[in-house]
């Protein structure tokens, strides 16, 4: 076993000495490395990047630093047992992850959502989503250089976090949405806590506008940085936000309703180039803060017309589904999370594949840093939203 | 006169030192969000001189929060051995303790005590800003103990 283990580490070193071989520098080409410990890469990404002083001619991505192997467990897990390690694939979306699991095997052994546990799935995730945005734009703005509206968009998600708390148990890593169902029911009393927080949140999205978004430094740093055109987006396979930002109107939760999503009434943000060019940094930017505000109407709407019933429907101990394959696809905050899971009849499955937007998004980054500047690579990771273990998984 | 105090200079060296933490700016997984929360404005790890650096050059701790793998092993050591002695390591949860939920995997390093000196564990998974903020004083705590001018270092 150890034998193997350093196997793998030469074997990696190898790898990155190859890649460093790959890319001989000519001239006045230097090659540097960001990351993986790096203020600005959200969590452990690698760099390589081929620049001529400041301006890069190429970043290449270097992925793996965050392999934990999720879905291999999977493959030694029960069904109900890996529905923690999906909090862990987005530690920032980790009710969408859930969900995209639950749905999977719920279709794979038919198993019917009672409508109250659907109404508390679509709460949990949308809150889910607007605490994802916070730290996304918040940890943008700080790696651009505004500390500020970074600091009072964690004090929001302290909210969120508490609300979430209530609701399940836990901060972060939640385990709420579970195969049939959700783990807790959401008193009136807390359904009051969260409408009484979005009165108190939606004017500070407002007054976090005037601190950040419209600010005529920050629109000047970010657009026109680095844009994305709709070909570009979908040929790289771009989801979720990055990919309403460069213009194409697409969103799982709207063109493939899952859950209960069809009975609200919701707008998809589209990128419009609100300050620069269709598909820019600052128009992802704000995207994600147009999105913030409809999670915050969805949350209303869900709220006021949440039946009354039971949250969990009749599952066996052990779930042991039929031979099949399943797909779900869910709206995550990253985008769209895909779940396949086979089942060979047995109470583990046979196959675990979870692709998730960010390591699309990683794919871009070579493209797009043809030209640009160092400090504007820092612009385009933020932008692109990119968690480091929905990449390695 | 205004005044005076009287101590000795091994305590005031280390009441320097524990009232200035400079942690590294360091997150591998999801502890690393509630890294980013503990700085942040409730629990504000700024109120016991505890601000992030972005170089281990300039850092007196390390702050493990996540899953360290066997690729990232070796640059935690060498994060390590950049910093600056004195230095102090706080292991963050349950996967920089012993490999937690991730003990299974192939890839996984089964506690990062295996590649760096730890001097404190905090258990959770995550664990709380508060659980954090709790290290941090009983690391004040550690330092004040410290014997500096009467060891010998090599």
């Amino acid at each position: 076993m150890q034998q193997r283990k350093i196997a793998m580490v030469k074997q990696e070193l190898k790898d990155l000495h190859e890649l460093k071989q790959l890319y001989q520098p000519v001239a006045d080409e230097m090659l540097v490395n960001m990351g993986p410990q790096h203020p600005s890469t959200h969590g452990v990404l690698n760099f390589l990047l081929v620049t001529d002083g400041e301006v890069m001619h190429k970043a290449v991505a270097h992925v793996g630093y965050l392999h934990r192997g999720i879905e291999k467990i999977g493959e030694a897990v029960e069904y109900n047992g890996f529905v923690p390690f999906t909090d862990r694939v987005d530690y920032l979306a980790a009710m969408s992850a859930n969900q995209g699991f639950a749905m999977a095997v719920e279709k794979l052994a038919s198993i019917q959502v009672p409508e109250r546990a659907e109404y508390l799935r679509v709460i949990a995730t949308e809150l889910n989503r607007i605490a994802s945005h916070l730290v996304a734009n918040g940890a943008m703005a700080m790696d651009i250089g505004a500390f500020t509206p970074f600091v009072h968009w964690l004090k929001e998600r302290e909210f969120v976090n508490d609300l979430m708390e209530e609701l399940c148990g836990a901060r972060l890593t939640y385990n709420y949405i579970r195969i049939g169902g959700v783990a807790f029911d959401c008193g009136k009393e807390l359904a009051e806590k969260i409408v009484k927080w979005i009165d108190h949140f939606e004017p500070m999205v407002d007054e976090f506008d005037r601190l950040i978004t419209n600010n005529e430094i920050f629109v000047q740093r970010l657009a026109n940085v680095s844009p994305i055109s709709a070909e570009e987006a979908m040929s790289y396979n771009l989801v979720g936000p990055n990919l309403r930002a460069s213009g194409v109107d697409w969103d799982i939760r709207r063109d493939v309703p899952y859950s209960v999503y069809s009975k609200f009434d919701f707008k998809i943000p589209v990128g419009k180039g609100f300050r620069g060019t269709v598909g820019d940094c600052y128009d992802r930017f704000v995207l994600r803060i147009l999105e913030i505000r409809e999670s915050c109407k969805i949350l209303r709407q869900a709220l006021a017309t949440m039946p009354e019933g039971e949250i969990m429907a009749k599952v066996p101990k052990t779930i042991k589904p039929p031979k099949g394959e399943a797909i779900a696809r869910v709206e995550s905050a990253r985008g769209e999370l895909f779940y396949y899971v086979v089942s060979d009849g047995s109470s583990k499955p046979l196959r675990v594949k979870i692709r998730a937007g960010s390591f699309t998004a990683m794919s871009i980054i070579e493209h797009l840093s043809k030209g640009v500047m160092i400090a504007d690579l820092v612009a385009i990771i933020g932008s692109l939203d990119v968690v480091a273990p929905e990449v390695d998984r | 006169m205004d005044g005076f105090l009287l101590t000795t200079t091994e305590e005031f060296l280390n009441w320097n030192r524990k009232s200035s933490i400079w942690y590294l700016l360091f997150a591998s997984a999801c502890c690393g969000i509630e890294l980013m929360q503990t700085g942040g404005p409730r629990t504000d790890l700024d109120r016991f001189g505890a601000v992030p650096r972005a170089t281990p050059r300039q850092a007196d701790l390390m702050i493990v929060a996540g899953t360290i793998t066997y690729k990232m092993a070796e640059r935690v050591r060498l994060l390590y051995e950049q910093m600056a002695e004195p230095r102090y390591v706080i292991s963050m949860g349950s996967c920089a303790n012993c490999g937690g939920l991730f003990q299974s995997s192939y890839s996984v390093l089964k506690g990062v005590d295996k590649v760096i000196p730890v001097d404190l564990y905090i258990p959770g998974c995550p664990p709380r800003p508060e659980a954090l903020a709790d290290a941090v004083v009983k690391l004040q705590a550690k330092m004040m103990k410290e014997k500096y001018l009467r060891t010998v270092r090599a």
